[in-house]
């Protein structure tokens, strides 16, 4: 296999070890079965179908590659799950509704590189015993969609999928299933409530871990894009020398987004670990806009708790203990976890100086409050409650009890509901109003009353570069 | 309602997709179908797929009221979905907003959350925002029909709306 050359202005940064992404922007590349078979495709399916299932799944724990949809759960360990005498049919399901504020990766392989992620796919149902998996598909990706359709009908004719799969035992398929623009159907079981043609109200675990109880109340693995399209390169290289890529707990490669205030915002594909925040940034992203300071970052979708310029973090244990700052942080589950915060989704939004908290706070907390699903009390109306009390501070109505209330509506929601959501919502508000009180109080004293605040003026905009 | 054989087919088609006994699962594809066909979903079409999957249509309504992405309301000829969300606001995408309500000729004045699309008086733009398109790097975007935009700033509204005729 030749080594990749990528369009013209699009080329992978050199700090990126590209192995998901290695056909995004590949010059002569297209979403044909062909280029994907002369390019070694299929072949990682080849060699998964000789091997037993359990051992499939072995080397997926071996490598230690954990989900790549938010929580960072291991994917092996997950598929471990399913009973062992269970007798009832068993689903796999592809949550590609990418919809967490930040993140844009899976659109990349959805309509670049569509068979890596059903050989992904076939793999992993091979593995966990499925013989009919459907991709949830978020309905803003029409055209990824389609593309994923012909891709299936195009394995289907190589036999790669369907019947017998390549002469063998194994029966396989995998349909395309389309969602309807809400968020919360990115949530595993409010995904399957969706797939069963529910509202997507998210059940409660336990006893509705999917593994067990999942689609239809039967096994089923629901799995991030990402993480299917990793089992192919597990399989290729094997388990051990997946878990070399990366850092030791957080191995493989971890596609990072970034969005915001950076001259070079995108999608990079990283070892995970071996990159700082300040790389990231300042290297990989080309900086901030001249004059500009870093004032905060949200390192893994909008509901990740924002990290503060200058802030210091304590991390690792004993000898290895150290205290870092803000650009020290190695990208990965573990220290973004002992920062306080989460690796999440992979979405990195970078704020500069110009911007001000509470109307960044008003839009996320609208995000929020438009797609809580509305079963538990907390949530569905915190979440609006929160999105009045922003809202009203930024059109220069708010008063200063508001920064207590809305910490105290914050406290009252997280833990406190069915699922994640809960803290998903409550977790900017929190980190915003702890972190950046000097904004939100701005926006309470009476020298302010009436006036509209809102430093998003056309020219921070405008001084966006796209 | 009598619909194409077509479209029966295809419904056919996707039911076929779930096991015998769980035809609801088929309601956001049959949903789609028919939102693709007449613009938006009106009581017959919730009542034809209710039937078609056996199912109450009270089952049907309760997903068109859900999901942000059915609508009860005809759209315009072209329909605009801005994405409103974190970066894409950092980006500019109010003002991107702002602009093909003036270049469409769209009054937005009487959205709602229960009523979140404005339609042009000549009825050939409708518009909304929607929640993050999952294109953050490329802010501000949106979606017109099923064509995706990047980049477009209040600067480059009027060249693309150009297009759409
Ligand atoms: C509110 C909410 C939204 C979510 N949205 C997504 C999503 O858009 N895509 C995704 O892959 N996972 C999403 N997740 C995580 C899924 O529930 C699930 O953990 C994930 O798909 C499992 O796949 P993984 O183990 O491969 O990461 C979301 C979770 C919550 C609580
Ligand atoms: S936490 Fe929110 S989104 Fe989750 S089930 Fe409860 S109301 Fe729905
Ligand atoms: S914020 Fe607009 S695409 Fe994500």
């Amino acid at each position: 296999m030749a080594a990749p050359k990528y369009i013209k202005g699009k080329e992978p940064h050199k700090s990126e070890y590209r192995m998901i992404f290695r056909n995004v922007d590949r010059r002569g590349w297209d979403t044909s079965i062909k280029s994907y078979i002369a390019d070694g495709g299929y072949k990682d399916l080849k060699k998964a179908l000789k091997m037993k299932p359990q051992e499939v799944t072995d080397e997926v724990k071996t490598s230690g590659l954990r989900g790549r949809g938010g929580a960072g759960f291991p994917t092996g360990v997950k598929w471990g799950f399913i009973p062992p005498n269970n007798k009832k049919p068993v689903y796999l399901i592809c949550n590609c509704d990418e919809s967490e504020p930040g993140t844009f990766k899976d659109r990349y392989i959805v309509h670049q590189d569509p068979h890596q992620l059903i050989e992904g796919m076939l793999i992993s149902c091979y593995a966990v015993g499925a013989k009919v998996a459907y991709i949830y598909i978020r309905e803003e990706f029409p055209e990824g969609a389609k593309i994923l359709e012909d891709a299936i009908e195009e394995a289907r004719k190589k036999n790669f999928l369907g019947k017998k799969i390549l002469g063998g035992k194994f029966n396989c398929e995998i349909y395309v299933h389309r969602g309807a623009g809400a968020y919360i159907c990115g949530e595993e079981t409010g995904l399957i409530e969706s797939l069963e043609g529910k509202r997507p109200y998210p059940r409660i675990k336990p006893p509705y871990f999917p593994a067990a109880l999942g689609l239809y109340m039967c096994p089923t693995i629901v799995n991030n894009v990402e993480s299917l399209c990793n089992v192919k390169h597990i399989i290729a290289m094997g388990g051990q020398k997946y878990a070399k890529i990366g850092t030791p707990r957080n191995t493989g490669t971890r596609i990072l987004c970034v969005s915001g205030d950076v001259i070079r915002p995108g999608y990079f594909e990283v070892e995970v670990g071996k990159i700082t925040m300040g790389e990231l940034i300042n290297d990989v992203c080309g900086g901030l806009r001249k004059g500009r300071k870093l004032k905060g970052v949200i390192p893994g979708g909008s509901s990740a708790k924002v990290l503060r310029a200058g802030e210091k973090y304590t991390i690792g244990t004993g000898e290895s203990e150290r205290t870092i700052g803000i650009n020290e942080i190695p990208m990965d589950f573990d220290t973004l976890a002992a920062c306080g915060s989460m690796a999440g989704s992979g979405g990195v939004i970078v704020m500069d100086d110009s911007r001000d908290m509470t109307w960044i706070l008003n839009n996320i907390n609208t995000f929020y409050a438009h797609e809580s699903c509305g079963q538990c009390t907390p949530c569905r109306e915190g979440s609006l409650w929160m999105k009045k009390i922003t809202d009203r501070m930024v059109s220069g109505s708010g008063v200063p009890s508001d920064l207590k209330t809305l910490t105290s509506v914050g406290d009252n929601i997280a833990g406190r509901t069915i699922c994640a959501f809960g803290e998903a919502c409550a977790w900017p508000t929190q980190s915003f109003v702890a972190k950046f009180p000097e904004d939100f109080k701005k926006h309470t004293s009476r020298r302010n009353a009436g006036k509209e605040l809102n430093p998003e003026s056309k020219a921070a905009a405008a001084g966006l570069k796209r | 309602m009598e619909v194409s054989r077509e479209l029966n087919n295809q419904a056919n088609e996707y039911i076929s997709h779930y096991p015998n006994d769980q035809k609801r699962s088929a309601s956001l594809p049959l949903l789609h179908l028919l939102q693709q066909e007449y613009g938006h979903i009106n009581e017959e079409s919730v009542n034809w797929v209710a039937e078609k999957l056996g199912i109450e249509p009270i089952h049907v309504l309760e997903l068109v009221t859900f999901y942000p992405g059915f609508r009860q309301t005809a759209p315009g000829k072209y329909h605009i979905r801005v994405c409103r969300t974190l970066s894409c606001a950092m980006a500019g995408c109010y003002e991107t907003m702002e602009k093909f309500c003036e270049v469409a000729g769209i009054d937005r004045s009487k959205v709602s959350h229960h009523n979140p699309i404005a339609v042009s008086e000549d009825g050939k733009f409708s518009i909304e925002f929607a929640e993050c398109l999952a294109s953050c790097g490329t802010g501000p975007v949106c979606l017109i029909g099923d064509e995706f935009h990047e980049s477009v700033k209040a600067d480059n509204v009027a060249e693309i709306i150009e297009k759409y005729d």
